[in-house]
Formats: structure tokens, C-alpha cells, sequence
């Protein structure tokens, strides 16, 4: 077991490790922060998408001990302290961006990358941007409506309801 | 997955120290490793990691003109530092996996690793670029030996990939929408002694160079040079996405377009 210490959503938490735990486990069950969910775990769903150091990563394809001395920002962090949501939270929510909800935490963390490096996306940049984030239910239409109503673009053009 | 140990060395000298052990492994971006052990298709004693190590980080030019890329940097930095410098290998950077693939794997794990349908490689010997080690530097024309077989000895470790930077160069992939692998990849570049033409996704044994295209487009930088040029369906791969024949037909489709886009 190694010591590992790391800042998630701003708070330092420590705790060990063996060499094969997985960032994912580290933060569920070691830290009981389960809003990041593991659908695939095999690194094709995206689901378990949380920021490392502000990059977006698959927390089920990252060891633990990779993510030492780090800063992690998870789905528990997006929205305000005081509990108002995050513009794409919000818009998640007005725009119906989701069904059964699974995929949610890791189409929010990669649409909050995304509009931080683009704030403007078109939808095809959208659609390509979350090639890594599989939705089983809603056919993707409502997550692109939303991450382009929380860029503040005009979304009446986006086709199908 | 199996137990295993983890280090995270910050330089070359102790990674290689730490790769001495018996059953270690090297650990880069970890996007096939780390599939890979939760298969229990591996079973390292102790996991090593190339992330930490600064002098393997990052995208360069050198006085010789060559594009240099640190073995540990991640795909998405090279979409977005190599873009100014070599604009076709910074695009198939930016088409590999997904974004969030793109900020963990890395172009030494992906060359180390030599999949027969990873981008990379293509980029690799189109480009005749240099493969360097922590002991020595590797041709690409010498490097790449088949399946998920390289040039590299146990425990060595690509710390760096050379690019010369031909006139005009271009990557056409035909993704395989499921993975986001090339079905056929195709890296053409066209340097002032001749055109280098390299195929992933495509051969039973790996990437290769596309020869008689290479000596037509050298004589005619166009796409109709290579009309009537065939690849041996004989060589090609077979599964569920694609028949050899299929395969066989989608190089030349793919080394046109790489060539209009590219002159």
C-alpha cells in the first residue's frame, strides 16, 4: 500500500493504495464520492469522466498512484457551494439532456471542458467532442441542445425534440 | 487486474533503474495497459510511470529542423503544439480516440506499443522519422517489426520521436466507428527527394510502406498517379469490420485523398 494524497473539489484528502487501485475505485469506494459512475470500464463510455490537474480523463483508465499530488475535480464539484448549478448543469436540466441519467456526470464533466476551450461550439464540434461519452437513452440530440444552450447560442435551429 | 507495485520515477536514468526488475513494465498514458491488465492479459510485478518525468514532456523544434516530441506527451498536446510546425501530424493526433483518450495516451506509448491499427505509426515511417531510446536512436525504417513488435529491447524506453517535416503531408483515416482505430490509415509525405507513403490498420503485418505508390507519386504528385496501383489483398487483414478485399481497396481510396489534401 502507498500513502496518496491528492485535492478533490478543493478539499485535500489522503488515504493509500495499492499499485493496481484504480483512480475510480480511489474516489467510489475509498472516498464515497459516487456521482462519477463506471458504465463500461473499459474506457469506452465515459461515464467516469472527472478532471485531473484540468484535464478531462477517464478515471477508470488512470491508477490511483498516477493521480498523487493532484488536483481532481469531480461531478460534486461543479456546481455552487450553495448548490446552484453549473450553466451546463442547468441546461442539462431545461433542455432535458438526459433520460436515466447514467451517463450524465461524464457528458456534464467533457461539455464543461469542451466550452471552456471553445466557448462557442458548433454542433458538429459538439457531436465530435463527445465521440468518448456514450448515451444509451436519448439519442444525443438534448445533451448537444443543452451544451449549446449553456454556450449561450440560439439552439430553436437543432433539429429533432 | 493482478497486483503489482507502482514508482513514479521524475528521470530517465531512474526509470530505466526501475525497469531492471524482473516483470516490470513501463506505464505511459496507460490506454491500452490498463485495459489490457484489467484482462489479465499482463502480469507486471511493478507498474513504472513515464508521466513524471519532465525531459519527456513536450513538442520542440531542433537546429536540424526537425519536429521533436518528448515520448511522454500526451496526444492532445501534440494536436495543439505541433499544429504551427507540422500540421498533418498535429491533425492525426487530434482524431486519435476521444478527448479524453487524447489527454492521457501518449505518442511513445503508442509507437511502443505498435498496434497494427493505431495512427501513430504511419505518422512514424511516412515521415522517416527517428525513434529515440534512452541508449540509441532507432531509423523508423528499421523500428517497426510487425504486430505489437518493435525494434526496442526489454526495458527500454522511447524517450523521444523525430519528425522531419516534409513540403506537404497529409493523414487520411477511415475510423472504425466502434474503437475509433483506423479501419485503413493512410500517411502520405512528400519531401524534396521523394514521397514517403505509410498504411496502418490494414496489413496482417503492421504498418508498411506502400512502395510502388511512393515511386508514382515521386514522378507525379497527383492522385491519378496511382490509378491502377493495387495492395496484395493476400496481405491484408480480415475480421468482422472489414474483408482483406475491402481493406485492400480502402489503401488506395485513402492514399488519394491523403494526396489531394495534401498538394
Amino acid at each position: 500500500m502507498a500513502k496518496l494524497s491528492m485535492t478533490v473539489n478543493g478539499r485535500a484528502v489522503s488515504g493509500e493504495a495499492t499499485g493496481n487501485r484504480l483512480l475510480v475505485e480511489f474516489l467510489r469506494e475509498d472516498l464515497r464520492m459516487t456521482g462519477t459512475h463506471v458504465g463500461c470500464d473499459t474506457s469506452q463510455c465515459g461515464a467516469c469522466v472527472v478532471h485531473v490537474n484540468g484535464k478531462a480523463v477517464k478515471s477508470c483508465t488512470m491508477m490511483a498512484a498516477e493521480a498523487d499530488g493532484a488536483e481532481i475535480t469531480t461531478i460534486e464539484g461543479i456546481a455552487e457551494p450553495d448548490g446552484t448549478l453549473s450553466r451546463v448543469q442547468q441546461a442539462f436540466q431545461d433542455y432535458h439532456g438526459l433520460q436515466c441519467g447514467f451517463c450524465t456526470p461524464g457528458m456534464v464533466m467533457t461539455a464543461t471542458k469542451l466550452l471552456e476551450q471553445n466557448p462557442s461550439p458548433t454542433e458538429a464540434e459538439i457531436r465530435h467532442h463527445l465521440e468518448g461519452n456514450i448515451c444509451r437513452c436519448t439519442g444525443y440530440h438534448n445533451i448537444v441542445k443543452a451544451i449549446m444552450a449553456a454556450s449561450g447560442q440560439d439552439v430553436s435551429k437543432i433539429a429533432a425534440e | 487486474m493482478y497486483a503489482f507495485d507502482f514508482e513514479k520515477p521524475t528521470t530517465v536514468a531512474d526509470a530505466v533503474a526501475a525497469l531492471a526488475d524482473d516483470e516490470a513494465q513501463p506505464l505511459s498514458g496507460g490506454q491500452t495497459l490498463i485495459p489490457t491488465l484489467k484482462q489479465r492479459l499482463a502480469m507486471p510485478s511493478k507498474l513504472v510511470s513515464l508521466t513524471g518525468i519532465p525531459e519527456m514532456q513536450g513538442v520542440c523544434k531542433n537546429d536540424a529542423g526537425e519536429v521533436c516530441i518528448g515520448g511522454a506527451t500526451p496526444h492532445a498536446v501534440v494536436a495543439a503544439e505541433a499544429a504551427a510546425h507540422y500540421p498533418a501530424l498535429a491533425a492525426l493526433a487530434s482524431n486519435i480516440g476521444d478527448p479524453a483518450v487524447r489527454n492521457r495516451g501518449t505518442i511513445g506509448g503508442s509507437v511502443a506499443n505498435n498496434d497494427p491499427a493505431a495512427c501513430y505509426p504511419s505518422a512514424v515511417l511516412a515521415s522517416g522519422a527517428t525513434v529515440v531510446t534512452n541508449n540509441r536512436e532507432i531509423a523508423a525504417d528499421d523500428y517497426f517489426d510487425g504486430l505489437f513488435m518493435t525494434a526496442l529491447e526489454e526495458g527500454e524506453i522511447i524517450t523521444e520521436v523525430r519528425f522531419p517535416v516534409p513540403q506537404a503531408a497529409n493523414y487520411q483515416k477511415f475510423v472504425q466507428p466502434a474503437s475509433r482505430f483506423a479501419l485503413v490509415g493512410v500517411f502520405v509525405a512528400k519531401f524534396a527527394d521523394g514521397v514517403r507513403v505509410a498504411v496502418t490498420g490494414a496489413s496482417n503485418d503492421g504498418v508498411f510502406r506502400w512502395t510502388e505508390a511512393e515511386e508514382a507519386l515521386s514522378a507525379n504528385f497527383s492522385p491519378d498517379a496511382i490509378n491502377g496501383l493495387t495492395v496484395d489483398a493476400g496481405d491484408m487483414i480480415g475480421d468482422l469490420h472489414g474483408t482483406p478485399e475491402y481493406r485492400a481497396h480502402l489503401v488506395g481510396v485513402m492514399t488519394k485523398r491523403a494526396v489531394a489534401a495534401a498538394s
